[in-house]
C-alpha cells in the first residue's frame, strides 16, 4: 500500500470526523478464522494513526451459529461494552433493533458497493450494517483430470455426475482407492442449507421462503434436485460426505482425492499453497445449473459490520465502520486474505488482480448469488434454516423420501411463520 | 431434637443450633444465588413466551402450559396440537438420553472396577500408571471430542486405517455421519474419556476394605472369584453406589461431547442439546426453558428411583 494513498485517507478521514477530541478504545468483535485475527491489527492500524483511537479486538468462535447466540443475548441485555459487531450477513434482519441506523454516515460510501449488499442489511428503510467482504462458492475442478478424460467442464449437474463417474472409475481403475468425483457440506449444519439452497434454486426449485413470505419449497423441481443429490452420496460421494463441513471436504478435495468441490473462495489460496497436492492443477466455475435453460445459483455469503445502539463512544465506532468497509481496508483484505470485496470498483484493481488473480473472476459467481430467505423469515430464520437442512439431511441419508420430506418441511414452515 | 425447659436463657443445645445457622448462612445464600434462583427463573420462564428479545426488558407474557401441550387452531379451521411433550424430536432426545445414560454408565462401571482392581494391586510403578490412566479424563471434553472427531473421520481417520489393515472392516466407516454407528462412535468416545473417573472412585473405595478380611479369606482357602463376589463387592457397594449415581447425573446433562462430536445428528441429539438449540440458536426461552424444566424432572425422576433402589437392596443385605 502506498503512502500517498494513506496520506489521502488521512486527509479524508481528518476532514469527515475532524482532530480526535479524546483517544477512546473501540472494541469489535468477530468470529476467529483463518488468518483474519492475525491480520486485524495491520488491518486497522491506519485507522488508528488517523484518529489517535486504539481498536480492541475480542476473538470469538469460528462457528457463525455460535456466534449468534452469544451477539444476541449481549444485545438483548443492552451490553454496552462491545461497539461493534462484525455480523453474517444473514443476521440484519433478526437484529435490526439493536444497531444504529448507517444510512446518513454512509450516503456516500454506501452507493459504491454491490446494491445487492446493501439491500439485505437494509431492514425497512434502515441500513443496520456496512459490507466489509463477500463470499460466494465456486465449483473448483481439476484441470489434469479434465484434460486426461477428456471431459468439458460441466454446464449442468447432470454433466457434473456423468464426468464425475467418468474421472472416479478411471483413476480408481489406475488404483487410487480412496478417490471420489465430487465432494460437497453434507452435515446437517448452516453449510447444507447453503449447499441445497444452490441445487434447488439452479433447478428452478424457488428459494425456500420466497421474498414476498410464500412458503415455496414444496415443488416437484426441488424434489428433483434433492433425488439428485441423494444419488451422489455413496456413488461419486464418499458417504461420509453427510457429516462434512468446509473443511473436511477441503482435506478431501486438497489431498488430490476429489475431481470436483464445491467450496467458498478461501479454499482457493490454500489450495494453491506449497503443502498442497493440487497446487496449480485446479481452476474454479460457476456452479452448475439444474438444465438447459436453467441459470446457476451461489448462495451468498459475506461479512458486515455493525454498531451497537448501546455502544457509549458511537461516533468513533461509526468512524471505524466506515474504514472496514471503504476501499482501503477492503483492498488489503482481499490481497492478504484472498476476501471478496463488496465495491464493486475493486473488481477492477491492478494490484487486486496481480495478487489474487482470482478475485476479478469471481464477479460472474457472484453475479448469481442468490439470499438465504433471512429477509422474509425475520427472527425465525434460524428454526427455518433448522428445519430445512434437517429435511434434507434426512433425505440424503435415505432415511425419508425427497417428496414426503418437502411436504413435511411445508407443514412445519406453515406452523412456525403462519402463527 | 430435645431442649431443656428448666433454663431460663437458651440452652447449650439452642446456642449450638444458631451457631451452626450462622456458619451455614453464607453457604446457603450462595446456594440460593447460584442454584435455587437460576432454577426458578428457569421453571418460571417456562410458563412464559419469552424470547431472546423480551426476556431482559419483561416484556413476556405468562402462556400457562402452552409450551409444554397447546391446542392451536390454524387460519385454515384445522386443530394442531403442539408443544414440547407432543413434539416427536423431544421424545426422540429422551430416548437418546437414557439410551446413552444406561450403556455408557453400565460399560464404564465394569470397566473402571476391571481398572481399579488392577490398580488396586501392589506392583512396581504403580503410582506412574494410576497417574497415567487418569489423562483422558483430564483433557477437556470439547478437545477430545475434536480429537475423536478426526480420528474416527472416513477419509483420513486412524480409525479406519487401523481397521482396515486388520482386515476387520473392508471399506472406510463414516462413524459420525451414519445415523447406525453415530450413537456407537459417542459411547466409544464417552467409555474412553470417563472410564478413569470410574475406577479412581471404585479405587478409593477398594482401599477403605480392611486388608485383613482378604487374609482371613485367605487362609481359609477361598476361591479368589468368591472372595471378590462374598467380600469385595458387598464392601465396596456404598462407593460403587455414589460412583454411578455421580456418572448417571453426568451422562443425562450430556452436551459438549454430542455437540461437538455429531452436531445435529438425530440418532444422538439429547435432551441438553436439544433445550440449548431452542435457547441460544433460535432464541425461544420459552420452549427452551420447557425443555430444561423437563430434564431436570426426568434427573430427579431417576435419582429419587436410584436412591430408594439402593436403599431396599442395602437394608436386604442387612437383615
Amino acid at each position: 500500500m502506498s503512502h500517498g494513498y494513506r496520506a489521502t485517507a488521512f486527509a479524508a478521514m481528518m476532514a469527515v470526523f475532524g482532530a480526535p477530541v479524546a483517544a477512546e478504545e473501540i472494541t469489535y468483535v468477530s468470529g476467529a478464522v483463518g488468518a483474519a485475527v492475525e491480520n486485524f491489527a495491520a488491518l486497522v492500524k491506519p485507522w488508528e494513526e488517523a484518529t489517535g483511537n486504539t481498536v480492541k479486538l475480542v476473538p470469538m468462535p469460528a462457528s457463525t451459529t455460535d456466534q449468534f447466540g452469544q451477539y444476541r443475548l449481549w444485545l438483548a441485555a443492552g451490553n454496552g461494552d462491545i461497539d461493534l459487531y462484525q455480523t453474517d450477513v444473514i443476521w440484519a434482519p433478526q437484529l435490526a433493533d439493536h444497531f444504529v441506523d448507517l444510512t446518513e454516515a454512509a450516503k456516500d460510501l454506501a452507493p459504491t458497493h454491490f446494491p445487492s449488499i446493501i439491500e439485505s442489511q437494509t431492514v425497512d428503510g434502515k441500513l443496520v450494517a456496512l459490507p466489509i467482504f463477500t463470499d460466494a462458492p465456486a465449483l473448483y475442478y481439476r484441470k489434469d483430470l479434465l484434460e486426461k478424460y477428456g471431459v468439458a467442464v460441466p454446464k449442468t449437474w447432470a454433466e457434473l455426475t456423468a464426468a464425475a463417474q467418468k474421472i472416479q472409475d478411471g483413476e480408481r481403475a489406475a488404483g487410487k482407492g480412496d478417490f471420489w468425483g465430487f465432494v460437497w457440506q453434507g452435515n446437517a449444519y448452516e453449510g447444507l442449507t447453503c449447499d441445497a439452497l444452490e441445487w434447488v434454486k439452479s433447478h428452478g426449485g424457488g428459494q425456500i421462503v420466497e421474498p414476498d413470505g410464500t412458503i415455496s419449497i414444496n415443488n416437484p423441481q426441488a424434489v428433483a434436485a434433492l433425488e439428485q443429490a441423494k444419488a451422489w452420496v455413496g456413488t461419486i460421494s464418499p458417504e461420509g460426505v453427510l457429516s462434512y463441513q468446509e473443511e473436511e471436504s477441503r482435506g478431501v478435495w486438497q489431498t488430490g482425492n476429489a475431481a470436483f468441490m464445491r467450496n467458498w473462495p478461501y479454499a482457493y489460496g490454500l489450495g494453491n499453497g506449497d503443502d498442497s497436492a493440487v497446487k496449480g492443477l485446479f481452476d474454479v466455475t460457476t456452479l452448475p445449473t439444474g438444465g438447459e435453460g436453467m441459470s446457476s445459483a451461489a448462495t451468498l455469503g459475506g461479512w458486515n459490520v455493525a454498531v451497537s445502539k448501546y455502544s457509549t463512544k458511537q461516533e468513533a465506532a461509526i468512524s471505524l465502520a466506515m474504514y472496514l468497509a471503504g476501499p482501503e481496508a477492503q483492498k488489503n483484505r482481499a490481497i492478504n486474505e484472498s476476501s471478496l470485496p463488496t465495491i464493486v470498483a475493486l473488481y477492477d484493481d491492478a494490484d487486486i488482480a496481480t495478487a489474487q488473480p482470482i478475485i476479478p473472476r469471481w464477479k460472474d459467481v457472484f453475479l448469481q448469488a442468490v439470499p438465504r430467505p433471512s429477509a422474509p423469515t425475520r427472527g425465525d430464520y434460524n428454526e427455518v434454516s433448522t428445519l430445512f437442512f434437517t429435511a434434507v439431511h434426512s433425505v440424503l441419508s435415505g432415511s425419508t423420501p425427497a417428496a414426503d420430506a418437502l411436504a413435511a418441511l411445508e407443514g412445519d414452515l406453515e406452523d412456525l411463520l403462519q402463527k | 431434637m430435645t431442649t431443656s425447659k428448666i433454663a431460663k436463657g437458651p440452652s447449650l443445645q439452642q446456642q449450638r443450633v444458631r451457631a451452626a445457622f450462622w456458619f451455614l448462612a453464607p453457604m446457603l445464600v450462595m446456594l440460593a444465588i447460584v442454584a435455587a434462583w437460576p432454577l426458578f427463573r428457569s421453571i418460571s420462564f417456562s410458563f412464559t413466551d419469552a424470547t431472546a428479545d423480551t426476556i431482559f426488558n419483561g416484556k413476556a407474557a405468562w402462556v400457562g402450559f402452552d409450551n409444554y401441550i397447546e391446542q392451536r387452531v390454524r387460519s385454515n379451521g384445522e386443530i394442531r396440537w403442539r408443544g414440547v411433550l407432543l413434539d416427536a424430536e423431544w421424545w426422540n432426545a429422551v430416548w437418546n438420553t437414557v439410551r446413552f445414560s444406561l450403556v455408557s454408565v453400565a460399560l464404564e462401571t465394569v470397566l473402571g472396577l476391571l481398572v481399579a482392581l488392577v490398580l488396586n494391586a501392589e506392583f512396581k510403578g504403580r503410582g506412574l500408571v494410576r497417574a497415567a490412566i487418569l489423562i483422558p479424563w483430564a483433557i477437556p471434553t470439547i478437545v477430545s471430542a475434536r480429537m475423536w472427531g478426526w480420528m474416527l473421520n472416513d477419509q483420513f481417520g486412524v480409525i479406519n486405517q487401523m481397521l482396515l489393515t486388520v482386515g476387520l472392516i473392508s471399506e472406510p466407516i463414516a462413524w459420525t455421519a451414519r445415523a447406525d454407528t453415530a450413537m456407537l462412535a459417542v459411547l466409544i468416545v464417552d467409555v474412553w474419556k470417563t472410564t478413569p473417573f470410574m475406577a479412581l472412585l471404585i479405587l478409593a473405595g477398594l482401599q477403605m476394605i480392611p486388608r485383613d478380611m482378604y487374609e482371613a479369606a485367605k487362609l481359609d482357602g477361598i476361591h479368589p472369584v468368591k472372595v471378590f463376589f462374598r467380600v469385595t463387592l458387598p464392601l465396596l457397594k456404598p462407593a460403587l453406589l455414589v460412583a454411578v449415581i455421580f456418572r448417571v447425573l453426568d451422562a443425562l446433562r450430556i452436551f459438549d461431547l454430542i455437540y461437538v462430536l455429531t452436531p445435529q445428528s438425530d440418532a444422538t441429539v439429547t435432551m441438553s442439546v436439544l433445550s440449548y438449540r431452542q435457547i441460544q440458536q433460535f432464541g425461544d426461552y420459552g420452549e427452551g426453558s420447557a425443555m430444561s424444566t423437563l430434564l431436570f424432572l426426568i434427573i430427579t425422576a431417576f435419582v429419587l428411583l436410584y436412591i430408594k433402589l439402593g436403599r431396599v437392596d442395602l437394608s436386604g443385605e442387612k437383615s
